[in-house]
Order: structure tokens, then C-alpha cells, then sequence
């Protein structure tokens, strides 16, 4: 038998632009992914905010300049959609998971409802805890 | 010759050696997250920008307490697990067992610290 040649294929996630193009189902399912791996940032500022108010006032002072920053909001808005979108796209699994809704038209439906609706509930949290 | 069934084969096995754990792990923690989450947002968001006497206060409330220690062990737990999967993914051998112990400590200092400081708050 033949020795088995090894053949250098492109791998799934690197296959979208030069051989696959881009469609709702794939952008809103990599989406998924980088909004919940990304959440760790705001997970870490916010952690430690709260054991700097935890520690002493000079400590708070300081974490929580940070955490009220600029920066800080930048942070903190961009988790605040990447956990709405997270949300939003980890119900579709569970009901992708039912065996529902996995005609294409639908999930290109899901896709777009989890793109608008964790927008919309972005703006909603920030107009409501402010 | 081998008297197992080809059913008693397949049993508790699939690629991953411990079937469809992982996958139920995270549905279970999805259904968790998807209570927990949006009480925490305004919990969090409606304690962030307050004096260190408003945080505290607000963490020192049973429920805000209760929700915060829950949202840390589940969380990160959920986070722990997906991360393995992207780790999975793309990497392999030696950089892949580094990259998800890794992760998984990350995941419980996280976890750990955020539970030391919602005790020397609330208790």
C-alpha cells in the first residue's frame, strides 16, 4: 500500500473570503464565538472593580477611574453587546439544538434578529441603568 | 472475536471519548446564563459609576450577592468550556494541553477572586 500523502488543506475557519463567501449563517456563528471569548475583558475590569471597592478607598479610587474611563466605557459597551449578541445567538443554538429553524431562510432570519436585537438591547440596558 | 454489541461499543464513547458531556455541560450553563445574565447587567450597571459606600452597599444585599457569586462559578465555568472548544479548534499538541490549562486556571482565579471579594463585602 501506498504510503498516504499528505495533503495541506485549508482549515474551516480560514476558508471564508478565498473559498467560501461570506454568509449570514457563517459571519453570525464566528460572531458567537469572538463575542464570548472576548467577554473575558470585561469580565477581568469588572472583577477587579469590584475587589478594589472590596479592598480600601485608595484602591477603589483607582480601579474605579479605570473602570469610568473612557476607556473603561469603551470597554464595558462593547461587552455589554458582545454578551447581548452572545445571548441572543446562544438561545438560537438552543433551539437550533431542538432540531428548529435550520431551513436556511430562517436561520438567515435568526442571524439578522441577533445582529438587530442585541443592538437594540444594548441602547435599552445603557438608557436603563443610567 | 469480540461479544460486545454495536451498540455497547458506541456507548458513552463518540470522538471525544466522553460523548455529548461537554455539549449538555453548556446547554445546562446557557439556560443558567440566559436567567442569570440580564438581572446581573442591571445590577452591575446600575452599581457601576456610584461611590465605593453605593457599590458596597449594593453588594452587601443578599440578592445582588447571591446573583454575582452565581454568575462567576456558572460563567466562568461556561467560559472555561467554550474556550477549550475555540482552543480545540485551532491548535494542536503540546500548545493545545498548555493553551486550555491555562484557560481553566484563568477561568477559577477569576472566579476565585470575584467570590473573595463579594465575601469580605457581603460578610
Amino acid at each position: 500500500m501506498a504510503a498516504p500523502k499528505r495533503v495541506e488543506r485549508p482549515l474551516s475557519p480560514f476558508m471564508i473570503g478565498p473559498y467560501y463567501r461570506p454568509q449570514m449563517t457563517s459571519i453570525s456563528s464566528i460572531l458567537t464565538r469572538i463575542t464570548g471569548n472576548a467577554l473575558v475583558v470585561g469580565v477581568l475590569l469588572a472583577v477587579w472593580w469590584l475587589l478594589a471597592a472590596a479592598t480600601s478607598e485608595e484602591y477603589f479610587a483607582v480601579a474605579d477611574a479605570v473602570a469610568t474611563s473612557w476607556f473603561g466605557d469603551l470597554v464595558f459597551t462593547l461587552s455589554l453587546w458582545a454578551v447581548w449578541y452572545h445571548y441572543l445567538a446562544g438561545l438560537r443554538h438552543l433551539y437550533f439544538d431542538a432540531g428548529k429553524g435550520l431551513d436556511v431562510p430562517t436561520a438567515e432570519k435568526l442571524g439578522w434578529a441577533c445582529i438587530i436585537g442585541s443592538v437594540v438591547l444594548t441602547v435599552l440596558t445603557i438608557l436603563l441603568v443610567q | 472475536m469480540r461479544y460486545l454489541t454495536a451498540r455497547k461499543r458506541a456507548e458513552f464513547r463518540g470522538s471525544a471519548h466522553h460523548g455529548t458531556e461537554h455539549h449538555w455541560s453548556m446547554m445546562v450553563s446557557a439556560v443558567g446564563l440566559a436567567l442569570l445574565v440580564p438581572v446581573w447587567l442591571y445590577i452591575f450597571g446600575a452599581a457601576l459609576g456610584g461611590t465605593r459606600e453605593e457599590v458596597l452597599a449594593t453588594f452587601a444585599r443578599p440578592f445582588p450577592a447571591i446573583v454575582t457569586g452565581l454568575l462567576l462559578v456558572v460563567g466562568m465555568r461556561h467560559f472555561a468550556m467554550g474556550a477549550t472548544t475555540m482552543i480545540e479548534d485551532y491548535t494542536r499538541g503540546t500548545m493545545r494541553k498548555m493553551l486550555i490549562i491555562g484557560v481553566i486556571a484563568l477561568s477559577w482565579a477569576v472566579a476565585a477572586t470575584g467570590l473573595f471579594a463579594l465575601v469580605r463585602i457581603a460578610l
